[in-house]
């Protein structure tokens, strides 16, 4: 930004992103001054840029990664709503979460293979173990749970359709390892749930990363309650109690996450979870949960509302996931999102008296 | 695996048998006459192919934008008019009486700004009016935020510090492109080579190299390995561009900004040459005459990966929690 005289003929700079959000509906009044969030009391601060544009470079990701999350999350709480009706002799419950999670794990397998630049080259990603990639971290991960969930659901298909897959004499071996299969699925599901978040917070991405501390939680509990809504779906009543009580578990546990990381955040940093798309999606996602929520604890023990409830809560986690997902790329498509916070933070620390950490130095 | 932050030196944590002196640049952007030598040399050099149409972005006389997958030099231009200028000689004094570390004998005091009509006005030290002009290019960090979260091994450190992508190895995951603070590393695309004009010579252009797989500068890594300065260094005019050895790069960049601060050019500064920033110090090494994010520059980056045992223990209590739950909910149900 320059401030020449010259500047008049300048073509006009895009317009701020952040005045254009939230135009929609009630959601306006919910930034805007009513007094139920906190209102800066200094004027904006004025923050130079380079002609506007980006400093940090968004992920190349379509809505594939976004699908990803939800997917591998369903994928997740399946595999463990699946041991424990193992566990706990609820046949229908253990079958449905197994295939449930077999169908999600694969399908969002392929939409992350989908999203590479060389789809071709996706074995890449198991050549080497990296501590420091999530990327690398959770790809062993998927790999692991994949290996546990194919096993324990093609049990239940061979069971479904009568032993007739061509199985000769591996179907005792098959019979042998299904429930150690099912115990070694659940054992990766909440690293699969989770490292999700880790591979989003270890970005430059502005709004992923200062959601680093809560968005593994965030991320848990959206799990959660998307498997629990799904066996609420497909599986009858008499059997889902625990589906119930763990969906109900999930929506607390979303909504508190997501309250606490909103607050702990940069409040500029924030802005994009509540503005545009990704605000009206994560919106519509905590009422989807309020509502999953409240029909799974009055009305669980009736199909239909039990059924209605999980389709909400799916419906619940995935505006989630895809809010989280869109918020994050339009704080890096928006310099004020990269610029703002690091100047502020960088005059907080030489304000408490830390000068020898700048990038910038006088000599 | 190396540090994750702090001061350190990345060749030796790479665990190369040989050593090397670690290379970089020293860009001093006071002597930048805007000429994109560098930019062309660049892309001869390096085969890169046309970055997007070819089109007047209407920022000065910076038609190329940004670093990107095929722009691994990037002139920026800047207008500033005389109250910019004052405001970036208060802010580069500012740092001066921060009293950073330093090395050698501290900079004379500057003169104040009243003394500079007397003194001499040669280009670029214009007080009405000044066009920065500044080449930037990857920062080659201590601690680079794309090295680290490369699932795929495709990025890895080389013998002179640098970091270099493997096109052989990459699956374009674009996990990189995230984890740069600085906006550099990007994944190719193969929509942006267009032909200019229907010619029939133009339209038998060469394919897209490397498409769908994430590209940054190497430091001319080929040319490296034989003893040859980058292209970028080796075609500018002005010496804007310097290469060597990185301690060397550290210490020129020091006197040139002593130097300046001595002309009463308070706005110099040094951007990457502190090794307790937030990526480790850089590679590259830059003097600026105003705020970094006046350069598209972020004014404090910080690797993502110095929070990542933090994150890795709060998701094994996420993880935890998510199994509680679980439990919870069949124990539960029994009772």
């Amino acid at each position: 930004m320059t401030l020449s005289e010259f500047d008049s003929f300048r073509p006009s700079e895009p317009a701020r992103r952040r005045r254009q959000g939230g135009q929609r509906g009630t959601g306006r009044r919910r930034d805007n001054g009513d007094g139920s969030r906190e209102m800066p009391m200094v004027p904006e601060p004025e923050f130079a840029s380079y002609y506007g544009r980006p400093v940090v470079k968004p992920a190349p990701w379509g809505d594939d990664v976004a699908i990803y999350l939800f997917l591998g999350g369903v994928a997740a709480g399946s595999a463990l709503l699946g041991l424990g009706g193992q566990l706990t002799g609820r046949p229908m419950l253990r079958r449905n979460a197994r295939l449930g999670a077999l169908t999600a794990v694969s399908a969002g397998a392929v939409a992350l293979v989908k999203d590479l630049g060389r789809p071709e080259r996706f074995l890449h990603m198991l050549r080497t173990f990296k501590v420091t990639s999530p990327m690398s971290v959770g790809s062993w991960i998927l790999s692991a749970f994949s290996a546990g969930t194919g096993v324990a659901a093609v049990a239940e298909i061979d069971r479904m359709s009568g032993s007739r897959l061509p199985l000769g004499p591996l179907r005792k071996v098959l019979q042998a390892v299904e429930g150690p299969a099912g115990v070694e699925a659940a054992l990766f599901a909440g690293p699969l749930a989770a490292y999700t978040a880790v591979l989003l917070g270890d970005t430059a991405t502005p709004t992923w990363n200062a959601a680093h501390e809560e968005l593994p939680f965030v991320f848990v509990s959206s799990a959660c309650l998307a498997s629990a809504g799904l066996a609420m779906v497909t599986t009858p009543v008499h059997e889902t109690g625990p589906a119930r009580k763990l969906a109900v578990l999930g929506v607390v546990g979303d909504m508190a996450a997501m309250k606490v990381m909103e607050h702990r955040m940069d409040p500029v940093v924030a802005e994009p979870l509540h503005q545009g798309k990704a605000g009206a999606m994560l919106k519509w996602s905590e009422r989807l949960a309020v509502a999953g929520g409240l029909g799974t604890l009055l009305g669980g023990r009736n199909r239909v509302v039990a059924a209605a409830s999980g389709v909400a809560l799916l419906a619940a986690s995935a505006l989630t996931r895809f809010g989280v997902f869109e918020a994050g790329l339009a704080s890096a498509r928006d310099p004020r999102y990269t610029i703002e916070p690091q100047k502020n933070r960088l005059a907080a620390r030489r304000a408490a008296g830390v000068t020898g950490d700048a990038i910038t130095t006088g000599s | 695996m190396g540090q994750l932050s702090g001061p350190t030196d990345p060749t030796a944590d790479a665990h190369w048998e040989h050593i090397h002196p670690r290379k970089g640049f020293f860009t001093d952007t006071s002597i930048c006459i805007g000429c994109k030598a560098c930019e062309v040399a660049c892309k001869e050099w390096n085969h890169n192919p046309q970055d997007g149409n070819l089109e007047l972005l209407g920022s000065s006389y910076d038609n190329t934008g940004e670093l990107g997958a095929s722009t691994w030099r990037h002139v920026a231009f800047i207008e500033q008019g005389q109250e910019r200028i004052a405001e970036a000689r208060e802010s580069g004094r500012a740092l001066v009486s921060l009293g950073m570390p330093r090395i050698g004998p501290p900079a004379p005091a500057a003169p104040a700004v009243t003394d500079l009509a007397g003194a001499d006005t040669t280009p670029p030290d214009t007080a009405d009016f000044r066009w920065l002009m500044s080449s930037d290019v990857c920062k080659h960090c201590t601690h680079a935020g794309c090295l680290d979260v490369c699932p795929t091994g495709a990025l890895f450190r080389t013998e002179f510090g640098t970091v270099v992508v493997q096109d052989d190895v990459c699956n374009g995951c674009g996990t990189c492109v995230a984890g740069c603070p600085f906006g550099v590393i990007e994944r190719r695309s193969n929509g942006t080579v267009k032909v200019a004009t229907s010619r029939d010579e133009h339209a038998k252009h060469p394919a897209v190299p490397n498409v769908g797989i994430a590209q940054k500068c190497t430091l001319c890594y080929d040319r490296l390995l034989d003893d040859q300065t980058p292209a970028c260094a080796k075609a500018c005019p002005t010496t804007s561009i310097k290469f060597g050895d990185h301690d060397d790069m550290v210490e020129t960049a020091r006197e040139r900004v002593a130097d300046l601060h001595a002309q009463g050019m308070t706005e110099a500064r040094l951007y990457g040459a502190n090794e307790n920033d937030g990526v480790g110090g850089t590679g590259s090494v830059f003097l600026l005459l105003d705020e970094p994010e006046v350069y598209g520059l972020p004014p404090d980056p910080r690797v993502p990966t110095a929070d990542l045992p933090k994150m890795y223990r709060r998701a094994g209590m996420a993880v935890a929690g998510m199994a509680a739950a679980a439990a919870l909910a069949f124990l539960g149900g029994r009772a």
